[in-house]
């Protein structure tokens, strides 16, 4: 926008305005259609939910009852669901890919980086229901003979850890959405800090730190990147049905323990649209859409507060663009 | 532009005539609803289409979903693994009849390690596992109708649909009439509050859970236990039998609740007071409007259900469905007879 256009033939000039004009309203329309989805989105599951909202109010958001039977609807089971399996998924995830990104891009031979980050790529592309898969054939059976019999007899004494090891439950859900969001947070921030400048790792090693000081230098230059890629992860965890239907167990019921079954907002709406029987039922799951995208504009708001935030003004260094 | 519109128009009308001058020639029909009888519907409405010409595009989108495309008027028929109730019929724009064209049983898988042999089960032992009252297999009270075998200390896992579904509508509806906690607590309905256990999505996500978490016990379709081979237990039916399920068993269920289905279509037939009943079993329906708007297509359905009734009876157990018995597939032809359209009957009685 801030560099000034060259000057033109003075010839041309009226078919160049018009050609102007006609792209710059097309790509204004381009932009315009992406505001016109996102209100759509709303005005649709508002309508939606219109019945739901005015049976039960802001209840909707505290009761943790969900019986279709009764006709009683409350969200909370779905809300925890969806904040603690995320929230678990982002506590294993983010030091994990962290760690890889910073291996890759400054310590890994770059030949080495390359091929890795191509397989994490790799990763980003499997369909979700492989995932949920292989959350259920094989860290299942794993969380359920290994795992999780050790975490109970350890730490059993936690209301974290309590319970049977069944093998699928909300602990399940957890490390799938980690596994699911790695590649997005490792390729992220390792294109965040390739592309710090190099200016930055000589001066921090000319003033005589140590190669790993250094690399906290280049970390805190980065950090406003970081944290996109991470609230990019954030996102797709919080969104995620497949996969984390197949695994957390699908019980409307909130427990302390990760080894217990819960089930996410997206989870139940993917379960039980279809066969919704009665209005109140179908507005009470729009509802919970409802309530799932202005959760996730809340995340997105926060998210660029934080960037703002630790970009602390700087707008010189890569990833605050 | 206008003499175009009105050469449009007589070209429609001229259409619209051609169409009743030939009825059933080239019938489209179309319907949409219940995932449970897809497959003998698929088949039938193909047998049906070489046989008569009539074209029927059956969408299985769900009972749910179903119902709001009859409510909307957009499909010719719908289907549902549940009848409607009063309410919910009050809710629709005109009179509704209910057909009923199949039966299907809901069984129990499980998965005991190291357990040989049949389980047995009774309605008690049932509702109290998914009551969360019984958590352990050898629990006295499991341990009292398998006498004689040694049943293992596994904690029990006790699965259900995650997704709504015509399955869990049969299977709570029987926890209702056998269990006067489970009525009162949780009720029945295409999904429900479930007081313990875990939720697999579909038949294959249940028998998947099932299969791989020993100690676990889910419900599934009859015809999905069977093509899979899974474990499946015994259970007590209210002659106080031990059944296995079958669709010779389920069939014998839909006859123990003839009598009650006579007086009203969409009686439950669960807990049949017959002896040799499969006491978990369900019926699945058509829903048709009572007066047809357009008078070829009400006829050419009613001519399709009158068929499905007897030639297509005789399909649906190489699909692992279980046919209606007779008394039930007479009640159905007494009500094609009330099928209208314009207040004059579709067809004629016989």
């Amino acid at each position: 926008m801030g560099t000034p256009w060259p000057a033109r033939p003075p010839g041309r000039a009226r078919r160049w305005a018009f050609a102007d004009g006609a792209y710059r309203g097309l790509l204004t329309a381009f932009a315009l259609f992406v505001f016109v989805i996102a209100a759509l989105i709303v005005y649709e599951s508002a309508r939606g939910s219109g019945l739901s909202v005015r049976t039960f109010g802001w209840s909707f958001l505290t009761s943790t009852e969900w019986d279709p039977v009764a006709g009683r609807f409350g969200a909370l089971p779905y809300l925890y669901g969806t904040l603690v399996s995320s929230g678990l998924a982002m506590l294993l995830s983010v030091p994990l890919g962290l760690g890889a990104a910073v291996f890759l891009a400054e310590l890994a031979p770059r030949r080495v980086g390359d091929a890795v980050a191509f397989v994490v790529e790799l990763l980003a592309s499997i369909p979700s229901i492989v995932y949920g898969i292989w959350g259920l054939f094989v860290l299942a059976p794993f969380l359920r003979t290994a795992l999780e019999p050790w975490l109970i007899r350890h730490l059993g004494f936690l209301p974290l850890f309590e319970g049977f090891p069944f093998g699928i439950g909300m602990l399940n859900a957890g490390i799938v959405l980690a596994v699911m969001v790695l590649p997005t947070i490792v390729s992220l921030s390792r294109e965040i800090l390739l592309s710090t400048p190099r200016t930055l790792r000589e001066a921090a090693l000319a003033l005589g730190s140590t190669r790993s000081e250094a690399i906290g230098v280049v970390l805190d230059a980065a950090r406003p990147g970081i944290l996109g890629a991470v609230i990019l992860g954030l996102g797709r965890a919080l969104g995620e049905t497949m996969a984390v239907t197949m695994v957390i167990g699908n019980a409307s019921r909130i427990s302390a323990s990760l080894l217990a079954p819960g089930a996410t907002m997206a989870s139940v709406i993917a379960n039980e649209f279809t066969e919704a029987t009665g209005d109140l039922y179908l507005s009470a799951l729009i509802e919970i859409a409802l309530v799932l995208f202005v959760l996730t504009l809340l995340v997105n708001a926060v998210a660029r507060l934080l960037v703002h935030w630790a970009a602390g003004g700087r707008r010189d260094v890569a990833g605050t663009a | 532009m206008n003499r175009n519109l009105s050469r449009y128009g007589a070209l429609a009308a001229l259409l619209a005539l051609a169409a009743t001058a030939v009825p059933a020639a080239a019938q489209n029909l179309t319907g949409a609803g219940a995932t449970f009888p897809y497959p003998i519907y698929s088949k039938w409405f193909d047998t049906y289409r070489q046989k008569t010409g009539v074209t029927i595009n059956y969408q299985s989108i769900g009972s749910g979903a179903g119902i709001q495309q009859i409510k909307a008027g957009t499909v010719d028929f719908g289907a549902s693994d549940a009848a409607l109730s009063n309410d919910r019929l009050k809710e629709l724009p005109r009179p509704v009849l209910h057909f009923p064209t199949v039966a299907g049983a809901v069984v129990l898988a499980c998965n005991l390690p190291g357990f040989k042999g049949t389980l047995h089960l009774t309605p008690e032992v049932l509702a109290g596992i998914y009551l969360g009252e019984i958590t352990i297999w050898n629990d006295k009270r499991v341990a009292a109708v398998n006498p004689g075998v040694a049943l293992p200390s596994a904690p029990i896992l006790a699965v259900h649909r995650a997704d709504g579904s015509g399955t869990t509508n049969i299977f709570t509806t029987y926890l209702s009439a056998v269990s006067g906690k489970w009525k009162e607590l949780v009720g029945a309905n295409t999904s429900v509050s479930w007081p313990s256990g875990v939720g697999g999505k579909g038949n294959d996500g249940v028998a998947g859970l099932v299969r791989q978490t020993p100690g676990a016990i889910g419900y599934v379709e009859l015809a999905y236990a069977k093509q899979n081979r899974l474990p499946i237990a015994v259970l007590r039916n209210r002659a106080g039998r031990f059944v296995e399920p079958t669709l010779a068993s389920t069939t014998a269920a839909v006859k123990g609740a003839a009598a009650a289905l006579a007086k009203d279509v969409r009686a439950p037939i669960v807990d049949s007071p017959a002896p040799d009943a499969w006491p978990i079993s369900g019926l699945t329906y058509l829903l048709v409007y009572r007066d047809q708007k357009n008078r070829v297509k009400g006829r050419a359905l009613a001519e399709l259900i009158r068929w499905a009734m007897r030639d297509g009876q005789e399909m649906v157990e190489a699909l692992d469905y279980a046919r209606l018995p007779e008394a039930v597939v007479k009640v159905n032809e007494a009500n094609l007879l009330e099928l209208t359209s314009g207040g004059k009957p579709l067809l004629a009685g016989q």
